[in-house]
């Protein structure tokens, strides 16, 4: 029987987390000087306060969602898969390829294409890593991390000697053909007569994120993968034992998260850029894996998790313009998030559970 | 409900204060960063003699990464900033696509065209400034052999090179010049420690003045020609011959400076299209000041002034890499 309730587990101990963080984070915009009331209402109305804000907390939800997705199929395989950036980097170079192949006529016909481009470029970026790990053993987190620099490289020299169209000075490839650029939220609710703002980058793929995140539910708890998948998770001897073959398990794992990961692209660089550049990914990658350890590895909970990531990103850089606090203190009062709700996890959990311990003791004992 | 409205009433006040406070210029500055000693940097000190001019405020935003452009524009231009000018033919690309949608914002650009109403593209004739500190490097030069380190392997930054190498051989036709380029990304922009290396390679092949048209990473040459024995370096952009005083033969000025100070100045609804900075109206040049008065003898000064007057006049032209995308004094 869990020491806590379920509430108490999903809701109070991410929250509590959470107001350590900006509590501390609070004391840190004290200490340069700043008025800290002053910047968490400009972070609110800058990521929630129009729906420019909202465009934007969106999009970046949207990348977090699929990064945090990816990260949360291969843990339920207790596989560490540090390597969403690179695989999404890889994923946005599948994309753009596809983008520019053919002069597509409408993005109905462009979106699944994509989509199919992407998430095999990721995957396929994923599953070197996976073979070595299920083949020689070769840990999963050193070599999925290694991946992400050669993954960096790899764009590299695609963009600065392939897909540089002639003449251009900027290491970019070529815009994608209008065939190509996804309709975005303003589009979508302007056909309900709902104004949103034109300027703001979210785009169909929000919708596409979000079925993803059902998907993943459906997999990993009605499919018989699934069930594999989280045997295996859980006790890789007793797997063994039941007959699961460890090897098709973390390849496969490693294939879907990997897919995961390249079709973040989709949101990035073909809804919003309309082209591939460097670092498109911008450490959504990274953040995927906050945001699933935050979200504890169920879909629902990564959804919410990326909705607060997505608003740190565009509340932090509308601070970063408007109260003239430097870049790098949002770096930190981000990084204090991901410390206190992924790392410190247990710091906050243990004394709850003591609590909850203790109350049920004595609630025993008055019986 | 009422929670609900008071939120969307803070907003909609928050709202009318930021309009209020609009209208005040913006700039923002590329990877190498506002700081770069360099041509970001000339830019700032541009923005910042505006304010004090006229005791008005400005925005700026730093980049951090290739992705942020368009957002950072876009912000700017929601929140009212009205001129907004850029540093860097990145840009070019981002604000094709995002002047169309702001027609009342006026946005300037330097270092690129872009072809809309409402952009003022702001070009130098950088080959012309790196021609006349081509001369000054050949007359320092003992050896014969002078280097040029780029940035980014661009055309921007060949045009640079292709004049340097044009004012070097006019004086001295024997001459040697030796030419690298950090890298092909935006992150050579901000290297001192390759460009460091790449001095000390050249230093090796006996190069004693060394040009350095790299940004940040201008930094770290002109530190590592500075360290060396009897090796004179050029700086870019600013002008820098006060980072390391009597080790610095020159800097090849471009007044990025002056062109986002008249961008400021003026303000919105600024005269667009293509604004051509050369040696006609002292878009570029080379410093002269204390800290290299003892490099540069009167007798080189006035020769180099000299070519400055033919080539504003038209009598004397250099080649521009732009015009055929090659060079016919260096290769690359």
């Amino acid at each position: 029987m869990d020491v806590m309730p379920k509430w108490a587990d999903v809701v109070l101990v991410p929250l509590i987390s959470l107001l350590l963080a900006f509590a501390i984070s609070a004391l840190v915009i004290l200490g340069i000087g700043k008025d800290p009331v002053e910047a968490v209402k400009l972070m609110v109305t800058g990521a929630f306060g129009s729906t420019y804000g909202w465009g934007y907390t969106l999009f970046y939800a949207t990348n977090f969602i699929f990064t945090g997705l990816a990260f949360a199929v291969a843990s339920h395989a207790s596989l560490f898969n540090i390597g969403s950036e690179g695989q999404a980097t890889l994923g946005g170079l599948g994309v753009a390829l596809v983008c520019l192949a053919l002069p597509w006529p409408h993005w109905a016909l462009a979106l699944p294409a994509a989509m199919i481009g992407g998430a095999l470029f990721g995957a396929a970026w994923a599953f070197l890593p996976a073979w070595l790990q299920a083949k020689r053993g070769s840990h999963i987190v050193i070599t999925t991390i290694m991946f992400n620099f050669i993954g960096a490289a790899v764009l590299n020299y695609m963009l600065v000697n392939v897909l540089r169209p002639e003449g251009s000075q900027d290491p970019a490839s070529a815009n994608f053909p209008p065939g190509t650029n996804l309709p975005t939220l303003h589009e979508i609710l302007g056909v309900f007569g709902i104004p949103f703002s034109k300027a703001a980058p979210v785009n169909v793929s929000f919708l596409i994120a979000l079925l993803a995140c059902v998907l993943v539910w459906l997999l990993i708890w009605r499919t018989r993968f699934g069930f594999e998948l989280r045997a295996f998770g859980k006790s890789e001897s007793a797997a063994v034992y039941a007959g699961i073959s460890p090897a098709r398990i973390i390849i496969v794992a490693m294939l879907i998260s990997g897919g995961l990961s390249g079709l973040m692209a989709i949101n990035n660089v073909m809804g919003e850029a309309e082209r591939l550049v460097l670092n498109s990914v911008e450490g959504a990658g990274f953040i995927g894996i906050a945001v699933a350890l935050m979200g504890r590895n169920h879909p629902v909970g990564v959804a919410l998790a990326a909705l607060l990531f997505g608003f740190l990103y565009q509340g932090g850089a509308e601070l970063a313009l408007w109260m003239s606090i430097p870049r790098e203190l949002i770096v930190v009062i981000q990084g204090l998030v991901i410390l206190f709700t992924g790392a410190l996890d247990n710091m906050v959990r243990m004394p709850i559970e003591k609590l909850f311990l203790a109350m049920r003791r004595s609630a025993k004992a008055g019986e | 409900m009422t929670f609900m409205r008071s939120i969307l009433g803070a907003a909609a006040t928050l709202a009318l204060v930021a309009g209020t406070a609009a209208a005040d210029p913006a700039i923002i500055f590329d990877l190498g960063g506002k700081f770069d000693k360099s041509f970001n940097e000339s830019a700032y000190t541009g923005a910042k003699r505006w304010a004090e001019a006229n005791g008005g405020e400005f925005r700026e935003i730093e980049m951090q990464s290739e992705a942020q452009r368009e957002q950072a524009l876009r912000r700017l231009a929601e929140a009212g900033s009205n001129p907004i000018v850029m540093t860097g033919f990145a840009f070019g690309n981002v604000l094709g696509e995002v002047a169309p949608d702001y027609p009342d914002t006026s946005f300037a650009i330097i270092d690129a065209v872009v072809e809309q109403p409402n952009v003022r593209s702001v070009v130098f004739s950088e080959h012309e400034g790196s021609y006349l500190v081509g001369m000054l490097a050949a007359k320092a030069s003992a050896s014969g052999t002078v280097g040029f380190i780029g940035g980014m392997d661009i055309p921007l930054i060949r045009k640079f090179a292709c004049g340097y190498a044009e004012g070097v051989l006019a004086v001295n036709p024997d001459a040697t010049v030796l030419s690298n380029m950090t890298g092909t990304t935006p992150a050579a922009w901000n290297d001192p420690v390759k460009g460091s290396e790449l001095t000390k390679a050249q230093i090796a092949q006996g190069a004693d003045v060394i040009y350095a048209a790299a940004g940040g990473t201008g930094v770290g040459v002109l530190q590592a020609a500075a360290d060396a024995d009897s090796v004179l370096s050029i700086g870019v952009d600013s002008n820098q011959n006060h980072l390391h005083p009597g080790k610095v033969l020159t800097s090849m000025v471009k007044r990025v400076d002056n062109a986002v100070e008249k961008a400021f100045n003026d303000g919105p609804g600024f005269e667009t299209g293509v604004m051509v900075m050369g040696l006609a109206n002292d878009g570029v040049g080379f410093a002269l000041d204390d800290n290299n008065a003892e490099l540069v003898s009167d007798e080189m000064a006035a020769e180099v002034n000299a070519a400055a007057e033919k080539i504003a006049s038209g009598e004397l032209s250099v080649h521009d890499y732009y015009s055929d995308n090659a060079c016919p004094h260096l290769q690359f």
